[in-house]
């Protein structure tokens, strides 16, 4: 991922993150709603004796079937002459103990052998890891019912039971948090200072852990209610509990003659799980941010303001021209973020631009525009971008298509995350190249072969077949390179296309650049912050600052003559740097020499 | 790879000696209510005693582990207390009504949840809301309530669909399919809930990795970046939730075989735990286990098939 994204996107989770966790809860209806739905329920379980007028298991044979409304009976009898409100109350304590059972033990038994296997590795960790899969393994609900001597027939044991075969979902989302944590700089030092380990546990890794556990503690309350009613449904257990699970049962069964029997167990059962899910939810979005958002892969939205956006009057002797092109994101505060204000650029056919500026002016953004790969977020307000005198903005994706690989090409800054991971770099290079020239799968092959000798990457026909992570940065870079030349396109965007490589690679790049334009005629945009490289290879510079070109020319002039005070000031910063770098050649040289 | 696979299984058999022996030390603790439930309500503690030395039951607990480890190696299992049918022909009849089920659950699972999923994440908008709105409804609603609601509207209402039984392939392929389509049903929705919310994550994860924008700027057709290039590296952790699905629907078979009172592996296991009929819990106990290390060691080959890096051989 570029920086400038990257740098744009810490920018909106940070304004985000301003309100706490708990305030961004108490903004979310959802939250709210479930929170207080659940609240009330359960402060009806908490006064039921004081609110129903009969015990959950006193029958009387008046009110045997009893209708809704039946005095002192509010919800009527069921078939055994139960109050069917007083056993629908009570059911809310059986779920609610039932949750806060299930829940705690497997948060406590998550929890604890969580952090210790995540803290300490080795044999601590493998021991626990086999307990774990052993619980994994072990058949839930059958153990529940092969342990009923055991238990009693007491839900509460049961529960308690629950909640270790629970443990494993808590335990592994400790253990995972805790080993990254583990790793942390902050914790390092804390290790350092001597704080003890139950200490940097407590100060340090717990309140990473909290998050992650208050959601997953959320949808166990759920499962752990949803089972012992599952449970209570098939009979298992004591039937003198009051259960959603055997109001349910004993409804059902008496479904045709009184449909509501059934109704409000149900019902009320739907809803707590129901809530429950809902207040995860909540939770998840308040505590971790917001998710991401799907998005289409489409060309970024072009929202002209009244500018100019009719591109088409061609007195291009330019191959790219961009034209007064600006650009934008929202934020969470309503006011978008201006990214672009204005970029202007020309680029000849053939001619080499470098595109400067420190991180975060833009450079990159201008790059993507151009290529119209923006994120979807991006929304372009005003310009132009034509090439060869054609607009490119408001086309769609479909269209750009057309172009791209074949007019257009583009050379990453980062190689590794560029190459899909689960395809060969040959067949990587044969999609690109069939797509963008029509040829067989043989043809294309022997292309793409062709080219991987020409980037400079020895035994062709062994690394065609190599996964990405199988092969180094550098030639990750040779590859992605390959890819982009591969049709003989007119423009190149390279984008900081040696920042990530080794400074020896750096330069048999560069080299390779320049040769493969010599040799295509390409023109090149080269995005940069390094002079160094401008200066190498460059024909035009154009510095780039808070989203405007500030300055541009003749990298020989503008080297010379700076006349931006900031181009001034990148340059003095980057002199000192030169110098030095032109006595480690002359060493670098020297002792190849003496070889 | 066939060491790694030979080594996985032999972890595999050492869970499931041990999940065997926890399981009988357990059992242990209801030896004398066995026997008596064999002997009925009304049987004296002499006859209990006889009887329970008559099976071996009073002999030191691990002679008897052993005992019925060895058969298990040999491929004897043993018979059930209560009918007398042997266990491995009583488990796999049963074994192959709940997987008939199961299967054919998970199969409906994967193609819709990496429709709605995919769909979700690349579509956006209100295909996505629509989406992520099903996902939830079926999250909702717990499977109980769905199995009892459908089988109120189709079966007893509609009377579409037979609302209980079951009826095997091999007798009568229209009937079978009639007899589990709202079992299916059930376990799809739950499925599908989990599934496709993350196959939807992880596939607008994917979508916003560089790599894509690279694939888009050589030109490549959005199908083939989302259906070839990013549902392929989203499908590794999707196979993991996918083999956790299997277990949990195989679990949660014991509920749905009860509504529609099929007779299967769940409702099966569940009648004998009742009983107490040792034997035949412990031959369920073993294919339990030996279902989940299956399903993981299947899961752990292909995931290293799909992703590269994952590759263990």
């Amino acid at each position: 991922m570029s920086t400038e994204v990257a740098l744009l996107e810490t920018d909106v989770t940070e304004a985000a993150s301003h309100r706490s966790p708990l305030r961004r809860l108490a903004r979310d209806p959802q939250a709210i709603i479930t929170a207080a739905f659940l609240f009330i329920v359960f402060m009806l379980g908490l006064l039921a004796p004081f609110i129903t007028q009969h015990g959950p298991n006193d029958s009387s044979l008046n009110a045997v079937n009893a209708d809704i409304g039946t005095p002192g009976y509010l919800l009527g009898g069921d078939q055994s002459g139960r109050d069917i409100f007083s056993r629908l109350v009570h059911s809310i304590n059986t779920g609610a103990i039932s949750a806060l059972i299930g829940t705690s033990m497997a948060c406590l038994v998550g929890l604890t052998f969580g952090l210790v296997g995540g803290y300490f590795g080795g044999r601590i960790r493998t021991a626990i890891e086999w307990v774990f899969n052993l619980i994994m393994t072990f058949p839930g609900l059958l153990l529940l019912i092969v342990l009923m001597p055991l238990t009693k027939g007491d839900f509460r044991a049961t529960m308690l039971i629950f909640g270790v075969l629970l443990a494993p979902s808590i335990y592994r989302i400790v253990r995972n948090v805790t080993a990254g944590v583990k790793n942390e700089l902050y914790v390092d030092a804390a290790r350092v200072a001597g704080l003890s380990t139950l200490r940097i546990l407590g100060r340090h890794v717990m309140p990473v852990v909290r998050g992650p556990v208050i959601i997953s503690a959320a949808f166990l309350m759920g499962s752990s209610i949803n089972l012992q009613s599952g449970l209570a449904f098939l009979g298992v257990g004591s039937t003198e509990v009051p259960s959603f699970g055997s109001m349910i049962s004993a409804g059902f069964l008496n479904f045709y003659v009184h449909p509501t029997q059934f109704l409000w167990p149900a019902l009320l059962l739907g809803a707590i799980t129901a809530s429950l899910v809902l207040l995860g939810n909540s939770l998840r979005d308040a505590l971790e941010g917001a998710r991401p958002k799907a998005a289409k892969l489409d060309s970024a939205r072009v929202r002209s303001r009244g500018a100019d956006l009719s591109g088409g009057n061609s007195d291009e002797s330019n191959l790219l021209h961009i034209k007064d092109l600006k650009m934008e994101y929202p934020t969470p505060n309503g006011k978008p973020k201006q990214v672009l204000k204005g970029v202007s650029l020309k680029l000849k056919a053939g001619e080499t631009l470098g595109l400067v500026g420190e991180s975060g002016s833009g450079k990159t953004q201008t790059a993507f525009s151009a290529l119209g790969v923006l994120p979807p977020e991006a929304v372009i307000t005003a310009g132009s971008v034509l090439l060869d005198g054609r607009e490119l903005l408001g086309l769609r994706e479909r269209e750009l298509r057309e172009i791209r690989g074949k007019d257009i090409a583009y050379i990453p800054q980062e190689p590794m995350s560029n190459l899909d991971p689960s395809f060969t770099v040959g067949a990587q290079l044969v999609e690109g190249i069939r797509v963008a020239s029509g040829m067989t799968r043989a043809q294309a092959k022997e292309r793409a072969l062709e080219l991987m000798e020409r980037v400079g990457i020895p035994n062709t026909q062994r690394t065609f077949d190599l996964y990405p992570h199988q092969i180094s940065g550098g030639m990750a870079q040779r590859v992605l390179i390959a890819g982009a030349v591969a049709c003989k396109p007119r423009l190149l965007i390279a984008d900081e296309p040696t920042t990530a490589l080794d400074v020896t690679i750096q330069a048999e790049i560069l080299d390779l650049l320049r040769d493969l334009q010599q040799e295509m005629g390409m023109a090149i945009l080269l995005v940069t912050h390094n002079f160094g490289v401008v200066a190498d290879i460059c024909d035009r510079i154009a510095v780039m600052r808070e989203g405007l070109i500030v300055e541009e020319g003749d990298v020989i002039q503008v080297f010379h003559q700076p006349n931006h005070p900031y181009t001034q000031k990148l340059l003095n910063s980057i002199l000192d740097e030169s110098h030095l770098r032109e006595d480690l050649t002359s060493l670098v040289t020297t002792s190849k020499e003496q070889k | 790879m066939t060491s790694y696979i030979l080594r996985r299984l032999a972890t595999g058999i050492i869970l499931a000696v041990l999940v065997t022996l926890i399981t009988f030390w357990l059992l242990s603790f209801s030896f004398d209510g066995v026997v008596a439930n064999i002997l009925g309500p009304a049987s004296s503690v002499d006859a209990v005693h006889v009887l329970k030395s008559e099976l071996g039951l009073d002999r030191p607990l691990l002679v008897q582990y052993f005992e019925w480890l060895w058969g298990v190696l040999r491929g004897d299992f043993g018979v059930s207390y209560f009918t007398s049918e042997s266990v491995q022909k009583a488990v796999s009849v049963r074994l192959g009504v709940t997987l008939s089920i199961v299967l054919v659950a998970l199969a409906l699972t994967v193609v819709v949840s990496v429709f709605l999923g995919v769909l979700a994440a690349s579509r956006a908008g209100a295909v996505d809301r629509l989406a992520q709105g099903t996902s939830l409804l079926g999250n909702l609603l717990p499977t109980l309530l769905i199995a009892i609601g459908l089988v109120v509207v189709f079966a007893l209402n509609l009377r579409w669909l037979p609302a209980t039984g079951f009826t095997p392939f091999s007798e009568d392929p229209r009937r079978w399919a009639a007899s589990i389509t709202i079992p299916v049903i059930v376990l799809v929705i739950n499925g599908v809930a989990n599934m496709s919310a993350q196959i939807r994550g992880t596939m607008i994860g994917e979508l916003q990795k560089d790599y894509v924008r690279t694939l888009r700027t050589r030109g490549i057709p959005a199908w083939s970046i989302v259906y070839r290039h990013a549902l392929r590296n989203a499908a590794a952790p999707a196979l993991v939730v996918l083999s956790l699905e299997f277990i949990s629907m195989f679990g949660g078979a014991l509920i749905i075989e009860n509504v529609f009172a099929l007779p299967g592996f769940g409702s099966f296991a569940f009648n004998s735990s009742l009983q107490g009929d040792i034997p035949v819990i412990m031959g369920v106990t073993v294919f339990s286990v030996m279902l989940v290390v299956s399903v993981n060691l299947l899961t752990d080959v292909v995931n290293g098939w799909l992703n590269p890096k994952a590759r263990l051989f």
